[in-house]
């Protein structure tokens, strides 16, 4: 048999999957886009407060391939730098919410039926009870409305998922024997919960952090969308459909095509998530 | 007599479960001393395996004692001191889930040696490489991981993380039933060498009575969370009182005629081991026992010794 890299083995097992090609593709470009906004855009000053009424709700054509809006702002170029806030916004939320859900799942899970696994469980329920977005929704509208504050509302409502991810791996890994035998050996509680229990759950964990991307993102553009995100003049996906659907249907564009655009990003990283996803479970196989 | 590496008083461990008390240790007692093996052999639901566990701290004692050089150890390992746990270390039956599938063989191996003061990186290396060597693994294996060991090799590496911190006592817990048979021995063969050089004091719990011949030199048998015989390991095998013990040596199955006369008379078993939540009156033998008496179902017998160091608990043998 050929004898493969580390890398090239995972490509291959990656890569037997065409749609996690694809979904990886998706996110490669989107984050190149936006990564590289100001010089990849045709009209990068149309992303912030630019004005030509001249120009005003021109329908796709060369020049503008996506249409302009009604301040005659070029459509692709607002949407190439509102990819940054999308993905700024799913970075920042799950540096979050990835550390915190999952110590806390830890802790519970490896102290099982104790106080803290009873107090951490059931304050996670509380979290999981409420309506995802009805609460980012509360939280935006009582702190001022913009990106930072988007971020938090968004990052206090998802943490409970990766304790609750978290939690059910740590009960039952803190019951092999490896962990056993670390306890036995007087290792101290940081090394069995880090170094023993933690690594076992990388795969998971990272599987669900890429399919949370896209949702995340979501999320993000239903706060945008009633004008809880990013505030203009600064383009968002979701603030830029919403102000597109008033003029529906007759200017389409300018609904339409940021929409597909939240939909490429949710897409491309439910894509790669599933192909990660795969990865993993091949490689325990 | 000097005081034994481990001593176990009349330890009882219940679980109290939804259905019911399980009643899985009830009032066993034996010693064990400095390059001994003393065999543990049941069969499941013996509670041989969780004696053991409440030796080495991951049950609590519901009454009883464990004494560790005359010192009072009967509490969970949460509580024992550093020192402690440095003395007692156990070899677990699955080899596949007692080393983490995330981790090197190395920094298995590591781990023992930093937590317990020998964290000299310097020496560490080579300490490894000492561990790896005692148990004829080849010093590559470092950077290996266990999905990448068969099951032996991985159980060899288990037996060194146990040895790493240079304990006096070590419970193996069924070490060798998961393994190939060719496997098995080359295990055992390794241990009794190890045992020999260290001095080590083994508690090993099985239920293949046939090994515990060759490397046990006594024997206690467990039937239902009590010791039913307990003698030294030739007397237990040619002169075996219990009428239980009699049934299980009768039916180690044999090859040649030889052996088969070395058995004592042939006893066709019956039944199986009752559970321990619904335990029999009396002897708890009594229901699966050909030579019962009246008695046997109203009253428990007490452990008597029916010839220097052998015991045995049955109402027909009296001294």
């Amino acid at each position: 048999m050929k004898k493969r890299t580390v890398w090239g083995k995972w490509w291959y097992k990656f890569s037997r999957n065409p749609l996690s090609v694809v979904g990886l593709c998706m996110v490669c470009a989107i984050v190149f886009v936006a990564l590289f906004a100001p010089w990849v855009a045709p009209y990068p000053e149309h992303a912030g407060p630019y004005v030509n009424y001249g120009e005003a709700n021109q329908p796709p054509s060369l020049p503008h391939p996506f249409g302009t809006d009604a301040f005659g702002r070029d459509i692709l170029s607002r949407v190439f730098f509102a990819f940054r806030s999308s993905l700024l916004m799913g970075m920042v939320v799950l540096a979050i919410v990835v550390p915190v859900g999952v110590t806390l799942g830890l802790v519970a899970g490896y102290f099982k039926e104790s106080w803290l696994d009873i107090l951490i469980m059931r304050i996670t329920d509380i979290f999981l009870s409420v309506p995802p977005l009805i609460l980012a929704l509360a939280i935006t509208s009582v702190l001022k409305p913009n990106l930072t504050n988007a971020m938090i509302a968004v990052s206090v409502m998802w943490w409970p998922w990766y304790t609750r991810l978290v939690y059910g791996m740590a009960t039952s890994l803190r019951n092999e024997y490896f962990v056993q035998s670390a306890e036995l050996l007087g290792a101290s509680k940081f090394h069995i919960l880090f170094r023993e229990i933690l690594p076992n759950c990388v795969s998971t964990i990272l599987t669900k952090m890429t399919l949370d991307m896209g949702w995340v993102i979501l999320i993000g553009a239903a706060l945008s969308f009633v004008g809880l995100g990013e505030q203009p003049p600064k383009p968002a996906l979701g603030t830029m459909v919403s102000d597109g659907a008033r003029y529906l249907p007759e200017y389409w564009w300018m609904a339409v095509f940021p929409g597909l655009a939240i939909m490429l990003i949710v897409l491309g990283f439910n894509l790669l998530g599933d192909g990660i996803g795969d990865l993993f479970s091949l490689e325990e196989a | 007599m000097s005081i034994p590496l481990l001593e176990v008083q009349d330890l009882h461990k219940f679980f109290f479960t939804t259905r019911g008390v399980v009643k899985a240790v009830q009032g066993v007692s034996f010693t064990l001393s400095a390059q001994e093996t003393l065999g543990l052999v049941g069969e499941s639901g013996s509670g041989k395996s969780t004696v053991a566990y409440t030796v080495m701290g991951m049950y609590s004692p519901t009454g009883g004692k464990i004494l560790f050089r005359g010192q009072d150890i009967s509490v969970s390992h949460e509580r024992r001191p550093l020192s402690l746990k440095k003395e007692l270390q156990i070899v677990f039956q699955d080899p596949g889930s007692s080393l983490n599938p995330r981790r090197s063989i190395g920094d298995i191996l590591a781990l023992p040696l930093s937590i317990h003061g020998k964290n000299n990186p310097g020496t560490m290396k080579e300490r490894i490489e000492e561990l790896l060597q005692m148990v004829e693994l080849p010093p590559e294996y470092v950077s290996k991981y266990p999905r990448s060991l068969g099951g032996g090799e991985k159980q060899m590496v288990a037996i060194a993380r146990a040895l790493a911190v240079e304990p006096s006592l070590v419970v193996l817990d069924e070490p060798t039933s998961a393994l190939d048979v060719s496997v098995q021995a080359k295990i055992i063969n390794m241990l009794v060498e190890i045992q020999k050089k260290r001095g080590l004091g083994y508690l090993f719990i099985t239920h293949d009575l046939s090994l515990m011949r060759n490397i046990a030199h006594r024997v206690a048998i467990m039937y239902l969370g009590r010791i039913m015989e307990l003698a030294p390991s030739r007397v237990f095998f040619e002169k075996p009182l219990h009428p239980y013990t009699r049934m299980l040596i009768s039916s180690i199955p044999v090859v040649s005629e030889q052996e088969e006369k070395l058995k004592p008379q042939k006893i066709i078993p019956r039944g199986e081991i009752p559970s321990p939540v619904n335990l029999p009156s009396g002897c708890v033998f009594h229901p699966r026992c050909i030579e019962r008496e009246e008695l046997c179902s109203q009253k428990e017998p007490e452990m008597i010794e029916a010839e220097p160091g052998h015991w045995v608990k049955c109402h027909l043998i009296r001294t």
